[in-house]
């Protein structure tokens, strides 16, 4: 039978569900030290998708990536205790205060580096900014067909895989070649629990930079049990262009953060056409939404 | 996120008693399996965090999963369809959570696909299970039964049977027959040995067997014909997968709706032979009826915390008078009491399960190699102990969990009689601890050994002997004086020499002994523990009301006293 390797993107988030007084600083960005972090949750739908490609194709593999500081090792170690089978880290000052596009752009590299993979999933977005930017920037970086609002995996083979997406008026089933990037949003089925033999066949996994803070007594595991490293990746190990980069590649910039009331009730279809591309510009551009 | 672990300070208090480290070195072998197994423990501190971080799976899987589908198995139930049992939804839905993130052979070796934990932590899974609902806890906790089949089944039946309960097959203890309710010596269930075949046939019904349709059940079954009592009966492994048994009807119960009680017909069903003949009620069904006595009062426990859970809440939220009901004495008096009883009934609900694991654990290391003299008798001192706890524990928290459901309704008011509140079904979930398993009558007929023979204030001396902070002093002087007053009540009924009147008398003796133990647990636990405090001088105070009550009572009696209960039919 057919064995898949899948990427699951995920990312550490500050748990905005909890959100108290002191959420947000001054300067009107997240205050993440006063808030838990967490896998951010539609993530963990998507690994649960990965996990029933592994379920159903043994032999498969699936492999964790994130992006963020050392910490964000957690969530490689929560989607291993939930089935994953290894996971990479890109950690590194130079890619500190990424925007979506300096995140895909640095992610885009790293898969580059990873090689050979059959799928890419992701949640659709991430709580704390909830751009739903990166999955679809990924993959136009990577030059792949992509899916986005994934509710379940109906069908894979060698070539194709076939999916249900849910939308706002209804389903869609959609075939695309493989390999793809899906983005998996949060009506799909929850993630698994995390399982007990996994947990304490993996709980000792770790980084590079978090072994030389470990204790001594383990150190020679590393060895003996190669699937407790998980990899850390720096700027040095991903093949990229500084100025692509953290802050020097990001062109967003925060002005200011408030509450808004969303008042639209139904969502608004466009064509898939310039002529309304434009419209939809212009009338953005007007509310002073961008610009 | 929601967790019963996590939100419970009392659960990793209890685990980390002292005696944790001597348990947990004998049950993995000195820390030799890591060789083998990628998941066991280097050493004490890295099972402990096994132990911690798979008991947070469970709470989480306890507050996510499993109590919010209480309701709907409790209005739903199971069905019997072409002779078999379709679970609620809701119970499907918590077994695959359970099978999925690993939890079903806890306590069987790594060998058979089990984690190998000791008993601590799995009765503390139990208790947060029955916490969440206590009417699935019985389809999951029966997973003890292989206990049974570990300990005195052959290697090929492990290997078979023990291997499928840790991926996630279900069990149940078939003993009940219609004329052999708490009299199993009465057990008519026919078992015949087929020459042609090779195997046993078992022919007969059962009744009340709790989840009877479980893949693996244990059958105790009359194999020697002609005989009449309980040396003609064996113990049989019945394989659903083989066929034979049908399910006639499920009860329809007062409460634990969800745990499907059976009434099971056996045609020709086969069976294997556990262990020896002649045996099964014998040693077989003492040893499973003792480890679900330990599963029913961890069951006790967790819908004690329930109830007291449910109740706190209610009184803080509900206004009257102008102010939250949790003001006024009546009430708050009543939680506090509540709560005592709680943190007592899980303080020997600990301590029990410690000394199980120790004895446990040394009986499984006897089989493997003799063990030296000092280790025999260290298993002989934590047996005897196990079996004069367990029974204690069973009948005294299964007595409070009935009493917490009690006050948490009536915590609740009118709103407490209606379906609308939780306690409404703990209320009812809560009646069957005391009746099954042994009725507390019955509890007390095994734990009176433990008065005649001196052995509870034995231990009630070595606790006696604990170090306390200076003022925990007082309340252990009054132990001290109630413990003379038990001592003189066991001499009185001991000394009329009548079986009757000691039989007469058990329920007050055993329910002195047990109160004092707890007493002295939760002063044990209070001295380590502030949180406990309360709880402490709480009970302390029950424990005073109960031991001069019933030590008046027998004071004032004399053994004449039976005859003016008695009925004459």
């Amino acid at each position: 039978m057919r064995t898949f390797k899948i990427i699951v993107l995920a990312k550490q988030v500050p748990d905005t569900r909890n959100v108290g007084k002191d959420a947000m600083k001054a300067d009107g960005t997240v205050n993440r030290a006063a808030l838990p972090a967490i896998f951010n949750p539609e993530d963990l739908n998507a690994l649960e998708q990965a996990l029933r490609v592994k379920d159903n194709f043994p032999g498969s593999s699936v492999t964790v990536l994130t992006m963020g500081p050392g910490r964000a090792a957690d969530i490689i170690r929560e989607g291993m205790f939930r089935g994953a089978d290894d996971g990479i880290l890109l950690t590194d000052r130079a890619f500190a205060g990424s925007d979506t596009l300096a995140t895909s752009y640095a992610i885009s590299r790293a898969i580059a580096k990873f090689g050979d993979f059959d799928l890419i999933i992701c949640g659709r977005q991430a709580i704390d900014g909830d751009t739903a930017q990166v999955g679809p920037q990924v993959a136009e970086k990577l030059n792949l067909p992509q899916v986005t609002y994934v509710e379940e995996v109906k069908d894979l083979d060698q070539k194709n895989i076939t999916v249900k997406r849910r939308l706002d008026n209804g389903v869609e089933i959609v075939k695309s070649p493989v390999p793809v990037v899906l983005t998996v949003t949060s009506s799909a089925p929850a993630c698994r629990a995390r399982n007990a033999m996994l947990i304490m066949k993996y709980k000792h996994a770790k980084t590079v930079t978090e072994r030389q803070v470990a204790n001594e007594d383990y150190l020679s595991l590393y060895n003996d049990r190669p699937y407790l490293n998980i990899n850390e990746w720096t700027v040095n190990e991903v093949d990229t262009v500084a100025e692509q980069l953290g802050l020097s590649g990001s062109p967003t910039k925060v002005k200011k953060i408030e509450n808004v009331i969303l008042q639209a009730k139904a969502a608004k279809k466009l064509a898939a056409n310039d002529a309304d591309m434009n419209l939809l510009m212009k009338e953005l551009i007007d509310s002073h939404t961008i610009g | 996120m929601a967790n019963f672990y996590t939100d419970n300070k009392a659960l990793k208090f209890h685990l980390q008693h002292p005696l944790m480290e001597k348990i947990v070195a004998l049950r993995e072998g000195n820390y030799s399996q890591s060789e083998k197994f990628d998941y066991a423990p280097f050493d004490f501190e890295d099972a402990m965090d096994s132990y911690d971080k798979v008991l947070e799976v469970i709470g989480g899987i306890c507050a996510d999963i499993i109590a919010p589908n209480a309701e709907s198995i409790d209005a739903e139930g199971p069905e019997v369809i072409d002779g078999h049992v379709k679970y609620a939804r809701g119970t499907e839905e918590n077994l695959d959570a359970l099978i999925k993130a690993g939890l079903m052979g806890i306590t069987l070796p790594r060998e058979y696909g089990g984690l190998n934990f000791s008993i601590v932590p799995y009765i503390m899974a139990a208790d947060l299970v029955s916490r969440a609902d206590a009417g699935f806890v019985n389809i999951w906790g029966l997973q003890d039964c292989a206990e049974t089949i570990h300990e005195f089944a052959n290697e090929e039946q492990k290997n078979n049977y023990l291997t499928r309960v840790c991926k996630g097959e279900t069990m149940a203890m078939d003993l009940t027959e219609p004329d052999a309710g708490s009299d199993l010596q009465a057990v008519e269930l026919k078992a015949t040995y087929n020459e042609e075949k090779g195997v046993w046939l078992l022919n007969g019904v059962k009744r009340f067997i709790t989840n009877g349709d479980g893949h693996i059940s244990l059958v105790l079954a009359r194999s020697e014909e002609g005989t009449h009592d309980g040396r003609g009966l064996s113990m049989f492994i019945y394989d659903k997968a083989h066929g034979g048994v049908t399910v006639r009807r499920i009860e329809h119960k007062m409460g634990i709706i969800g745990s499907p009680t059976c009434e099971l017909v056996f045609k020709n069903a086969p069976a294997e032979l556990v262990g020896d003949r002649r045996m099964g009620l014998i040693k077989y069904v003492m040893a499973l009826m003792n480890g679900a006595r330990l599963g029913i009062a961890a069951q006790s426990v967790g819908l004690c915390e329930a109830a007291y859970q449910e109740a706190l809440a209610y009184a803080k939220d509900r206004e009257q008078f102008g102010k939250a009901i949790i003001h006024f004495p009546a009430v708050y008096e009543m939680l506090t009491v509540m709560k005592a009883k709680l943190d007592a009934s899980r303080s020997l609900l600990y301590e029990t399960s410690r000394f199980v694991d120790i004895y446990k654990a040394y009986y499984h290391i006897s089989n493997e190699r003799t063990l030296e003299k000092e280790e025999r008798n260290e298993m002989k001192k934590y047996q005897r102990l196990a079996d004069i706890f367990t029974p204690l524990v069973k009948g005294l928290s299964s007595e409070y969990a009935n009493q917490n459901a009690y006050d948490a309704v009536q915590v609740h008011g009118g709103s407490g009689f209606m379906k609308d509140y939780p306690v409404e079904r703990i209320y009812r979930d809560a009646r069957i601890t005391s009746i099954y398993e042994g009725t507390t009558q019955l509890q007390v007929v095994a734990a009176i050994r433990g008065v005649t023979t001196g052995a509870y204030l034995a231990q009630i001396r070595e606790y006696e002997k604990e170090h306390l902070q200076p003022e925990l002093e007082q309340y252990r002087r009054i132990l001290i004086g109630l413990t003379e007053e038990y001592a003189e009540a066991v001499d009185k009924v001991v000394a009329a020499k009548d079986n009757e009147y000691i039989d007469f008398q058990a329920r007050r003796l055993v329910e002195m002994a047990g109160h004092i133990i707890m007493s002295y647990l939760l002063l044990i636990d209070a001295n380590k523990e502030p949180d406990f405090m309360k709880s402490a001088k709480a009970f302390n105070k029950i424990t005073r009301q109960i031991v001069h009550g019933h030590g008046e009572f027998i004071r004032g009696s004399s053994i004449a006293d039976p005859d003016s209960y008695k009925f004459e039919l």
